[in-house]
């Protein structure tokens, strides 16, 4: 339902949407030069659930502060494995420093997201110690901060403006950080999160609100027709118990709201800024591939300045040059043969199924170039298992920097 | 009989979507009347079936060779809300003014988790409603949100009764947990034979479990029939398939024997895989604590053709 969203004028002039980096080969984005160039401070990677977002930050953000960035990496819903990979065993909202790193005088920190935790954080932050307790104690506030959906999106937005705040604060003085890298939330829409500022500024601008504020605020003369059918209606379906707590959340709430806004905006603003860099993630089959031509075109239209497309688990090219129908006619007439000769057989079915593999996802990639000539993109093939440590992450790092021009692998 | 529910979900990538509507097709299969709903605004399932975006309307997308059929409904929140208050309150004029006041857009929208509860509000209409004494549905197979979502989704209305302690909203949450909890509702989960699909299975299958929600079978996607055998296998493992052997036989079959270090190799990387698979098969049939079955992967796509194998394969597993 993202269609829904609308686009509020908030670009500040004209800013080319694609970010062009200094010695990128036509085509291919370059990881290194992205992560090298001190003006990128936030790199926000997003693309449909399964595509391995999580992995791509975690590996981007190692890459980053090998290289001598002070690196905050930002999860939201790591796998386990991951998360323990960079030492996170604890989901506790606060960035730890990932022990093992800082040989170039870099640093990476890594937290997972906690929204019920953020979510209390602001409360308490920005209420009087009276109200606060009231909000927290409210069942209706229990439910939102905790186990509804889409309170994560808000959540990313409100944590990735904090950290940014954290390093802008101290960085006359040594910032802790100076590049963050988000991952998204794995919502029905991956892009849901920048509807968050949005939706947020419907909904205080909203009668609905001003008339759940009534009760608390004395009585309604502005509204006057329709407002009886309304709160009777609404007594029918929620029944009045609800309605009360609803509004005595709002009423609690009231003064919360204007900050929360203006931080949504704010880190809406921070998106756009030329300073972030979006990179979306996909994996080489169509249902992704229509997801990130999705994507890519979403971020084009609010402005957001997109670094390029890292299509993961590619099928890695292989070395042999036989055909794929050479391949299955040798098997076939290998097949009968003795022990080695069916064995060689096997080996170049695994051989044609590769070659048939890569011309499909070549064919995807192919399209997506064709709609989208001027997004840079990069391939990182498959590894045979997950990432369980750091020199996993490593080694993403490296296949993800390897279209890169100043990358030491290619070198 | 009850219309029997079954909730397919699974980590993003795992083939969900494909997987719901097979087993749509497989019932239809069987004579059943079935109605596959998705709820993420996606169209996948118009995408699969190759017709026109569903609109919010039940549409016949298939019939079944059994003379069952297949109908298709992409479930969107503001109509269903529109729907529901029309169905229950008789809300016309109030209704209206609901909208005018932003509350329709508010409730569908802003307000975490109401769309949660609309959605599974229509389900739960869908699979109780009745036609001359019998259920319009024989079938309702959802194509849920992914796993990381599903068990706060099916829950939702779980929350909703803490919050509303009496009153209609409350009975009608009552009413959706009971049917989510009931025999005739099954939470089928869809995975990959990967580590991180099958950690997240796992996982998912616990909480599930803990919010008393009726786990049906692990249905492992995408399987590849295994392209090394024992003997190739083994000799990969202990080098008894030499780069000259290899280079042999290619020559006798006219191939460039120039390629025999790189079928090697490629075949090492392969076994590492098929292992790999084999031990997340482990996985799941000591963690998983629910019954699995296996789709295979079908290497020509998923078109209408693709989707009647997959329901031929569905009907082989026992599931249904």
């Amino acid at each position: 339902m993202t269609g829904k969203a609308k686009t509020t004028p908030r670009s500040r002039g004209s800013r080319p949407a694609i970010r062009v980096g200094g010695g990128q080969r036509t085509g291919t984005l370059d990881i290194d030069a992205l992560i090298a160039d001190p003006h990128t401070q936030i790199i926000v990677c997003c693309g449909s659930g399964g595509v391995g977002k999580t992995t791509t930050s975690a590996a981007l953000g190692l890459r980053a502060a090998e290289q001598g960035r002070n690196v905050c990496v930002l999860t939201i819903d790591p796998a386990r494995r991951l998360a323990q990979s960079m030492g996170l065993t604890e989901l506790d909202n606060v960035p730890r420093p990932v022990k093992g790193i800082g040989a170039n005088g870099g640093s990476l920190d890594a937290m997972m997201l906690d929204m019920k935790r953020t979510f209390d954080e602001v409360v308490e932050a920005h209420a009087t110690p009276e109200k606060a307790e009231q909000i927290l104690k409210n069942p209706f506030y229990a439910a939102l901060s905790s186990s509804f959906a889409g309170t994560q999106e808000y959540m990313a937005m409100e944590k990735l403006g904090q950290l940014h705040a954290e390093s802008v604060a101290h960085a006359d003085k040594g910032s802790r950080w100076d590049l963050i890298v988000v991952d998204t939330p794995p919502s029905r829409s991956a892009l849901d999160f920048l509807d968050a500022p949005d939706r947020l500024s419907s909904l205080l601008d909203g009668r609905f609100i001003k008339l759940l504020l009534l009760p608390a605020k004395g009585p309604a003369r502005i509204f006057t027709a329709g407002f009886g059918i309304v709160t009777g209606a609404l007594n029918k379906i929620l029944g009045t118990q609800v309605l009360t707590d609803v509004q005595t959340f709002v009423a609690a709430f009231d003064t919360l709201f204007g900050g929360f806004r203006q931080r949504a905006e704010d880190t809406f603003g921070l998106l756009q800024a030329p300073e972030t860099a979006f990179i979306v993630v996909a994996a080489p089959e169509p249902a992704a591939m229509r997801e990130a031509a999705y994507f890519v075109e979403r971020l084009a239209g609010e402005d957001m300045p997109l670094a390029g497309l890292v299509v993961n688990r590619t099928s890695a090219p292989g070395a042999g040059m036989i055909s794929q129908a050479a391949a299955e006619a040798g098997a076939e007439a290998l097949a009968g043969g003795g022990e080695s000769d069916h064995q060689v057989a096997r080996l170049l079915g695994i051989h044609a199924e590769r070659m048939q593999i890569q011309r499909r996802e070549g064919r995807l990639k192919r399209q997506f170039a064709a709609a989208h000539p001027s997004v840079p993109t990069v391939s990182v093939p498959a590894l045979a298992g997950d990432v369980h440590d750091l020199d996993g992450l490593r080694e993403i790092g490296s296949l993800l920097a390897a279209g890169s021009s100043r990358s030491p692998e290619n070198a | 009989m009850a219309t029997q529910l079954h909730i397919v979900t699974g980590k993003g990538g795992t083939g969900k979507t494909t997987v719901a509507a097979a087993m749509a097709m497989a019932l239809a299969g069987k004579g059943k009347r079935v109605l596959l709903c998705e709820v993420e605004g996606r169209q996948g399932i118009a995408q699969l079936f190759d017709v026109a975006p569903l609109p919010y309307e039940e549409r016949q997308v298939a019939v079944g060779l059994g003379g069952g059929e297949v109908f298709a409904l992409a479930i969107d929140a503001e109509a269903a809300l529109l729907e529901y208050l029309q169905m229950y309150y008789r809300l016309g004029r109030a209704g209206k003014a609901l909208d005018r006041f932003g509350i329709i857009d508010f409730a569908t929208t802003i307000a975490p988790g109401v769309r949660d509860v609309l959605l599974t509000g229509k389900m739960y209409e869908a699979a109780k409603r009745q036609v001359n004494g019998t259920y319009a549905y024989d079938a309702v197979v959802l194509d849920a949100p992914p796993t990381g979502r599903i068990t706060r989704f099916l829950n939702v209305n779980a929350e909703v009764a803490g919050l509303a302690k009496v009153g209609p909203i409350r009975r009608q949450a009552d009413a959706i947990m009971q049917m989510l909890r009931a025999q005739t509702t099954r939470v089928h989960l869809v995975t990959v034979l990967e580590e991180m699909p099958v950690q997240e299975t796992v996982d998912t299958i616990s909480e599930l479990v803990a919010a008393h929600l009726p786990v049906g079978h692990v249905i492992v996607n995408l399987v590849k029939p295994p392209l090394l055998d024992e003997s190739t296998g083994a000799a990969l493992r202990n080098g008894s398939l030499t780069e000259s052997a290899v280079a042999a036989s290619l020559k006798r079959v006219s191939l460039d024997a120039t390629d025999a270090a790189a079928l090697l190799v490629g075949g090492e990387a392969h076994l590492v895989r098929q292992l790999l698979q084999e031990a997340q098969r482990g996985v799941l049939l000591t963690e998983a604590n629910a019954p699995t079955a296996e789709l295979p992967y079908l290497s020509d796509g998923i078109d209408l053709g693709g989707l009647f194998d997959l329901a031929e394969e569905f009907k082989a597993t026992g599931i249904l």
